[in-house]
């Protein structure tokens, strides 16, 4: 476990594209599929896939009338999405377990609420506010957690997260407490205010386009580098000279802020927000989404987004009551059977078959 | 006038927040049990004590089984649902590490919720008290037969916790492996038993807890997370794997909350825990009776 994170942290100071070509030009084969990073090109087929992919999308929804009802729910994917891969870089790559990243979705769909329907901001303005917000409230929260380790790390971003629930509960006056916040404007843009689905499934699925390439462009980073050699030890990455609490702030603050990206598409679609859509149960739908997609690669953070928002949005209905144990069993399968998710089933078949 | 009735009403704060806070404590025990011998955290703590006390509601109200034998047939259920966590869901898991122990036990944690909600649905139950509901007048205040119960019972367990730890075979293993896990399988103990035991025992602390406590507050399918976070805030506040810490953190928990939702705000209540849990972390993570050096040598 620890040893194959010790020999990824070794080549930081090459480029990956290089390591990716002369091992395979001399022909030996690396068996650990996440240490070592994807090669470019791959990933840039993989990107302009997945934009040809969303683009086609509403088109096929247009003609095929059982997609068309799914499109309301892709916006909530893609909003998701946003959160999973900000909470993938936290977790999955610098290894630091946050269980209340929900709490930063609601400070961004909250500041944005608040301040158009309270104060009349442009709601445009209210993102980057939001990111700002959020920006500060992790840097304050996550300093002294971030020292944290392990189990006291989950809780302290736990209790943080059951309190800014009770916060949005209370404050009655701002938030309009339990029986939520209505009325919040929609967004638009140039005076043509996004009406449709449609509209907000472009604007979303952008979104999620741009974090993604941001992303995989820090995980290919030296900032990428070094976060994941904290993942693998603290105590190595500090010996090669990886400023080990100033990277974890960093992409704390930084997963903190997309998050709050997300909130603010989430309030200005919706228009409504109420606490319960930023509990520490969202918290950990998110790390149910991260871990069924697979925890240490972006992609499996998108394709998690997918599965759990239509299982909670479309396909739980049927059994209502048995929600939460099937929430349950799919992390406890996932943990024992299949640690690196959904997406490391491709790499097990394509092992079986070579041999 | 109004000097005595503030008097009165902070001792009765005082009253509700120790029979809530040995509540907490028997929590707190329940994770430094497991603590001890795996050095994990079961975040799954919480659900114990809300099957312990909805498994009683089954017993002793739906079949009307008398206290006597209610009582312990709840704790064996509860405990052999803590021996199923470690069987199912804690040993399968090939590579343990702090991260996916964590998970593991969330996602159990929410099973297990889940399915107490199947079974009991989502509206809270009540549980006749061990001996009677006519409140005893103590100083203006008044104080529930059943909150001497919950303070006796923590007593009861702590006292034969000592006992166990102190005076038999099997607890001196469960202390080797607390401190050394891979000598005590060197001269001969079980480490995997022993963690099985370590599980069966914090359930059935868990279990104990839930009974005593569902008379007074009732008792729903979710609570279980809300008292597992506070039951953590009172383990650390006293200092990881020490038991009188449990105690005395889980009782100063109690008070914090019980004083605070009296006396500042109601709405805050479950905040004002959360935030003493916070400060803890973040100024003495090695808790108050606590020691600096264990809590570095720990592996997680």
């Amino acid at each position: 476990m620890k040893l194959p994170a010790a020999r990824e942290a070794l080549p930081s100071g090459r480029t990956c594209g290089e390591c990716a070509h002369c091992s395979s030009s001399s022909g030996i084969r690396f068996e650990t599929g996440r240490d070592l990073p994807v090669k470019k090109s791959k990933n840039s087929l993989h990107l302009i896939g997945f934009g040809l992919g969303l683009l086609l999308l509403p088109w096929l929804a247009g003609h095929v009338e059982l997609l068309g009802h799914y499109m309301d729910v892709m916006v909530f994917v893609g909003i998701y999405s946003i959160l999973t891969i900000s909470l993938c870089l936290l977790m999955g790559y610098a290894g630091q377990i946050s269980l209340g990243h929900a709490s930063f979705f609601g400070i961004g769909a909250y500041v944005s609420g608040v301040m158009t329907t309270r104060y009349g901001v442009n709601p445009w303005l209210c993102i980057p506010i939001g990111m700002g917000v959020c920006a500060i409230v992790a840097f304050v929260v996550g300093a002294p957690s971030l020292k944290l380790r392990g189990h006291y790390l989950a809780m302290a971003t736990l209790a943080f997260c059951i309190i800014v629930t009770i916060v949005f509960n209370e404050n009655v006056e701002l938030t309009g407490g339990p029986d939520g916040l209505a009325f919040i404007p929609g967004l638009s843009v140039m005076g043509h205010p996004l009406d449709s689905i449609a509209k907000y499934y472009y604007l979303v699925w952008g979104f999620v386009l741009v974090t993604l390439l941001l992303s995989l462009n820090i995980i290919r980073s030296r900032i990428g580098r070094a976060m994941r050699s904290i993942h693998g030890s603290e105590l190595a990455a500090s010996t090669m000279g990886v400023n080990v609490s100033k990277y974890k702030i960093v992409v704390f603050v930084y997963s903190a802020a997309l998050a709050s990206v997300g909130g603010s598409l989430y309030a200005h679609y919706l228009n409504f927000l109420s606490p319960a859509s930023f509990d520490l149960f969202v918290s950990i739908k998110l790390l149910i989404m991260i871990i069924l997609g697979g925890m240490h690669s972006l992609w499996g953070a998108v394709v998690g987004a997918v599965l759990i928002t239509f299982l909670n949005y479309e396909w739980l209905h049927y059994f209502e009551e048995a929600e939460g144990m099937i929430y349950g069993l799919i992390i406890l399968v996932i943990m024992i059977f299949l640690p690196g998710g959904l997406v490391s089933i491709p790499g097990k078949v394509r092992s079986l078959w070579a041999k | 006038m109004e000097e005595i009735s503030f008097a009165s009403q902070l001792l009765q704060y005082t009253i509700t927040g120790i029979t809530i806070g040995s509540i907490y404590a028997m929590v707190a025990i329940g994770f430094n049990v497991i603590y001890n011998v795996t050095e994990a955290i079961n975040f799954a703590q919480g659900e114990f004590v809300m099957l312990g006390g909805l498994v009683m509601v089954l017993f002793r109200v739906t079949l009307n089984i008398p206290v006597v034998i209610s009582f312990p047939l709840t704790i064996m259920v509860v405990t052999v649902v803590g021996v199923l966590l470690d069987r199912l869901v804690i040993r399968p898991i090939r590579k343990p590490s702090v991260l996916s122990m964590i998970i593991a036990t969330i996602g159990a944690a929410f099973f297990i919720k889940g399915a107490a909600m199947f079974i009991w649905g989502k509206d809270p139950f009540d549980l006749p008290p061990f001996t009677g509901r006519n409140p005893i007048n103590f100083l203006g205040a008044v104080i529930l037969p059943q909150s001497l119960w919950v303070v006796g019972f923590l007593v009861a367990v702590v006292i034969t916790l000592t006992l166990f730890f102190d005076r038999t075979i099997l607890g001196k293993a469960l202390r080797a492996c607390a401190v050394n896990p891979n000598a005590s399988s060197l001269v001969g103990i079980n480490v995997q038993y022993m963690i099985l035991v370590s599980f069966a025992m914090s359930a059935a602390i868990g279990a104990v807890g839930g009974i005593v406590i569902t008379p007074i507050s009732l008792m729903e399918y979710d609570r279980g997370a809300m008292l597992a976070v506070k039951g953590f805030a009172a383990c650390v506040l006293g200092g990881m794997g020490s038991f009188y810490g449990a105690v005395m953190g889980g009782l100063i928990i109690g008070l914090i909350e019980s004083l605070g939702a009296g006396l500042i705000s109601s709405g805050y209540k479950d905040a004002f825990a959360l935030l003493v849990l916070l400060f803890v972390l973040f100024l003495k993570p090695s808790g108050l009776f606590g020691s600096a050096e264990i809590s570095k040598i720990r592996k997680f």
